[in-house]
């Protein structure tokens, strides 16, 4: 419709108007354009190279294949140490919208302890971008199906599958195998990080320690296209992982398991070798615990509830316990007085009971004089000091020998310093010498510590996979090898490093072995309680070894002391004694005396020699 | 009668008798013949920023049909009987916007929407094209150049529901349809000197509205211009991807449907807002500066058809559909890659939208309904 000025108006003017401002306005949008075209120019080709770089830097993501953990499997082939699929549940913190609430969420769903969520704090605060951050590991598939229901609400949260270790066999394994843990930062610092990209866990004792770098092997890589929610599109490029080496171990699993149940409840330990070869048939430390708990993550208190056990469950006796020996040295000094030509086999020793050293007024007691009120004999000789662990004849013997000799005598057995054998944190036990008081305690030696040392007392320790050693250079008459746990790595043999052999006259040999022989099968031996129903010959020591000092004067009262104070009973022993085919040592701590040990030692032997070895 | 029959007393309507099909049914072939172009490429960039969803492409057709539908009947329409009608159409589409305002539909924190049962639209649509044509209304009325009075007067028929649509809050559509309301007045030859006040009042607003006005997210969305890297998973995203997509295309690109931004789901809004971003990074710069020629092509005729139109109402509405075609597409791209603010603001018919296209074909219709009117008669 027309306005009220349509009869005036000045079309030609309005015209000219519109044409200027036409042209006004293309000026501006050729400019506009120019700014646009110039704008697309310097983003597509001045800047392409960076922007090309920035795109496959966000599509292109460097993914390390973690290596699958070695297995280890016993000398029969059954998996003692293996992975199981479980389930990691971590969280991506650049793709969570709201972390605080996504952790509140995963809490309810999850069930996270303090401890998961203060190391996932940790993890967030040192992870390298867009690395996920473990939260809970080891859930099973019921577990994670909290979480894996309803992902696509959580974003950020991410599922893995993943192998993770199980010990099938932790009740009477977990000693020996060690277990695995989360790597900590201190682990790291000795691993090479490279290698554990995507790993979670390395050995942290045992066998898993001690064989972590063929265990574990060589992570790969992948270069994988993911999409902007990280999911993995396509793999462009793979370089797989090396899985980890299979362990085969000496160890029969049978005979272990027949091992810790012989055991029962006492505390103590049991070493078996395979005298051929130094090989470990079983090792028991009780009591022991789960294995399991340690890959999964234990929790502070459960770790603080084992560590601070009076029963020591940590700790591997077998290895790591260090108990006066007792009278199971008695065979050895033997042997180091026959070399040392302080006695012969025919020497014999007046035995009232007690023995005093020339010149002084102590008197130093046999077992016996509590017992029956005297000595073993008369007089007594070699063979019937070790069948019967006469203590005056070896105060006698220790005291002409003196300590330092007795040392030299003791240390190819390989008393005084840890056998080598292939685990953690073996300890050394202790050899005493003048020296060795003088080094360590700043002292002079005393005469009287003498005796104690020669019926394997005072300051004399050793862990009883050194007494199972030194039994071995018995049971071979000489030649020994470092005890080793484990047989095979992948398909290459190792251990079985002869040790340097003993040289004895045969006759000596044959003398100590015949008086160990005794122990088991003489009428009078220490350990005769064991020999019912034998049907083949065992050669043995036992050994009784004080946990407190009692009085020269006092008389040691089992009934009296309390459990913690009962003495150790220890058996050494090897069969069958002319080609012995095992050596067992047993430890029973506070155990009274050897009668604990000697039954678990028989138990094992006739296990192994009737059922199990595969000689 | 309309304004050209004064000039031609003899003249007949018989005497413009169409010759061809196109002039039958008022189509200006130059002007339609690059959108059409533009329309099967923006198909083509869909089906690949979908990652091939024939679903998509195929609502997208239809929303090109139902288009050019709407532009074949607008075609159809006289400009007086356009002109006359243009007062209603805005206050009806300015009643539509109150409605909103009281009872619309939410979206992401924004009431846009206003349902009809089974058509949900947006009436803030409606006024992108009942802005330009009430402007020219009220100016013609008074004669070009415009006195002052008739200018302060249009700048409200342009103020009040720029104002409600700013308020639903819709800051892109809010100066979509301001800025066609503006080039109206700019067309109809208002002073320089008042060009400039305006632009010194329009600056001088600008911190009040920082303080009081603007939203928080829209704040963040004009300061993640200025750094788009401080933060980088958050407001700064969208800006880094789209600009890592456009980079990365090069001069020949990543092949169609080769693109990895826009594949791997990097490129937010790739269908919709940011769908530039896929072409450049697929087709490279000479995709770019192809799409561009066309949309030159389209703004060339544009202009023409201003220029040649026969009454000053049908030059001011086709200088301004074209100008608001133009913002459109500047609008769009620079936001895209991070020249200008990221508000919603589609690419003519590319982007994936029903709304935009039937409202910017409603545009053409007019401007095609100018461009055969006048040729008509200049046979």
């Amino acid at each position: 419709m027309a306005g009220p000025l349509d009869a005036m108006r000045d079309t030609r003017r309005e015209w000219s108007i519109n044409r200027a401002r036409l042209i006004a306005c293309l000026i501006g949008i050729l400019m506009l354009m120019a700014v646009l075209v110039y704008r697309y120019y310097s983003l597509q080709i001045i800047q392409h190279d960076a922007f090309l770089t920035q795109s496959d830097r966000n599509r292109i993501r460097v993914e390390v294949i973690p290596p699958t953990r070695g297995q280890i499997v016993d000398r029969k082939g059954r998996l003692l140490a293996t992975n199981q699929p479980t389930y990691v549940v971590g969280v991506i913190a650049e793709r969570a919208t709201d972390l605080p609430s996504l952790l509140e969420d995963l809490q309810q769903r999850l069930a996270l302890t303090e401890d998961e969520l203060e190391a996932f704090r940790e993890g967030i605060a040192q992870r390298r971008p867009f690395e996920t951050v473990p939260i809970k590991v080891g859930l099973n598939e019921q577990a994670v199906a909290a979480v894996a229901v309803d992902l696509h609400q959580l974003p950020g949260v991410v599922v893995e599958a993943q192998l993770t270790r199980h010990y099938p066999f932790a009740d009477v394994l977990s000693h020996v195998l060690g277990y695995v843990g989360r790597i900590s930062l201190e682990d790291l610092q000795a691993l090479e990080a490279d290698h554990y990209r995507g790993t979670l866990h390395t050995g942290k004792v045992g066998l898993e320690k001690r064989y972590e770098s063929v265990l574990h092997g060589r992570p790969g890589y992948q270069h994988v296209e993911t999409n902007a929610h990280g999911r993995l599109l396509r793999v462009l490029e793979k370089q797989p992982p090396q899985p980890g080496q299979d362990l085969r171990l000496h160890l029969d699993l049978d005979l272990q398991q027949i091992a810790a149940e012989a055991l029962g409840t006492q505390r103590g330990a049991v070493v078996a070798l395979d005298p051929l070869n130094g090989g470990v048939l079983a090792m028991v430390s009780n009591p022991s615990y789960d294995a399991n708990l340690f890959v999964k993550g234990i929790s502070y208190r459960a770790y603080a509830t084992l560590r601070n056990s009076m029963d020591t469950p940590l700790l591997n006796r077998a290895v790591q316990g260090q108990y006066p020996p007792g009278s199971t040295v008695k065979p050895l000094l033997a042997l180091g007085g026959l070399s040392r030509d302080f006695i012969t086999t025919e020497t014999t020793v007046r035995d009232p009971g007690w023995y005093r050293i020339p010149g002084d007024d102590r008197r130093y007691r046999d077992w016996t004089l509590r017992v029956r009120g005297g000595g073993h004999a008369e007089r007594v000789d070699m063979r019937m000091a070790i069948a019967e662990s006469c203590d005056t004849y070896y105060y006698d013997l220790a005291y002409r020998m003196g300590i330092d000799t007795m040392a030299d005598v003791l240390e190819p057995f390989g008393l005084g310093r840890p056998t080598g054998v292939d685990t953690t944190a073996e300890q050394g036990g202790i050899l005493p010498s003048t020296r060795w008081k003088r080094e360590a305690m700043g002292e002079a030696w005393f005469p009287g510590e003498t005796l104690s040392a020669g019926i394997g007392q005072g300051y004399m320790l050793a862990t009883p996979m050194q007494l199972a050693q030194a039994t071995m250079v018995l049971a071979n008459r000489g030649t020994s090898f470092v005890p080793s746990i484990v047989h095979r790595v992948g398909d290459m043999t190792v251990g079985g490093v002869p040790r340097e052999p003993l040289k004895m006259h045969e006759e000596d040999w044959r003398a100590v072995i015949e008086g160990m022989v005794d122990v088991v099968h003489g009428q009078r031996g220490t350990a005769a309680s064991i020999s019912k129903g034998i049907t083949y010959q065992m050669a043995g020591k036992t050994g009784t070894s004080q946990v407190i000092g009692i009085a020269q004067d006092a008389i040691y009262e089992e009934e009296k002391v309390s459990e913690r104070n009962r003495n150790h009973g220890l058996f050494i022993a090897f069969a069958p004694e002319t080609k012995p085919r095992i050596v067992v040592v047993v430890l029973a701590e506070n155990g009274g005396g050897s009668s604990a040990a000697t039954p678990v030692a028989r138990r094992v032997i006739d296990a192994w020699l009737n059922e199990l070895s595969d000689v | 009668m309309s304004e050209y029959a004064r000039y031609l007393d003899d003249s007949q309507r018989s005497f413009a008798r169409p010759r061809t099909l196109a002039q039958w049914l008022h189509l200006d072939l130059v002007l339609l013949l690059p959108l059409c172009l533009i329309m099967v490429l923006g198909l083509f960039v869909l089906f690949s920023a979908s990652d091939g969803d024939w679903s998509t492409v195929s609502r997208q057709l239809r929303n090109f049909v139902v288009g050019w539908g709407v532009l074949l009947v607008v075609a159809q329409v006289r400009i007086d009987t356009i002109q006359r009608w243009s007062p209603a159409l805005y206050f009806f589409a300015l009643g539509l916007l109150l409605m909103v305002l009281m009872f619309g539909v939410g979206a992401k924190g924004a009431q846009r929407w206003l349902s009809l049962g089974i058509i949900r639209f947006q009436p803030s649509e409606v006024m992108k094209v009942a802005m330009p044509l009430a402007v020219a209304y009220w100016v013609v009325r008074y004669g070009l150049p415009p006195r002052l009075g008739v200018t302060v007067v249009s700048l409200l028929i342009i103020g009040l529901p720029a104002v409600v649509i700013g308020l639903q809050p819709d800051l892109g559509t809010a100066l979509l349809v301001a800025a066609s309301g503006v080039s109206v007045i700019f067309m109809a030859g208002i002073s320089w000197w008042q060009i400039m006040a305006g632009m010194l009042t329009a600056l001088a607003a600008l911190w009040p509205a920082w303080l009081f006005i603007l939203r928080d997210y829209q704040k963040q969305r004009i300061l993640t211009l200025f750094d788009p890297e401080a933060d980088k998973l958050g407001a700064g995203w969208n800006i880094i991807q789209s600009k890592t997509a456009i980079g990365s295309g090069g001069w020949s690109g990543k092949g169609w449907l080769q693109g990895t931004q826009s594949h791997l789901d990097f490129l937010p809004e790739s269908q919709t807002d940011f769908i530039i971003a896929v072409l450049a990074e697929e087709w490279g710069f000479r995709g770019v500066l192809c799409l561009l020629a066309l949309y030159g092509l389209v703004v060339a005729r544009g202009f023409w058809i201003s220029l040649t139109a026969q009454s000053t109402y049908g030059r001011l509405l086709a200088s301004a559909i074209t100008l608001t075609f133009c913002v459109y597409v500047v609008v769009n791209m620079g936001m895209v890659a991070g020249l200008l603010p990221v508000v919603g603001v589609p690419l003519p018919f590319v982007s994936f939208g029903g709304t935009a296209i039937v409202t910017l074909m409603l545009g053409f219709g007019i401007l095609t309904a100018i461009s055969t009117e006048k040729r008509i008669i200049s046979q």
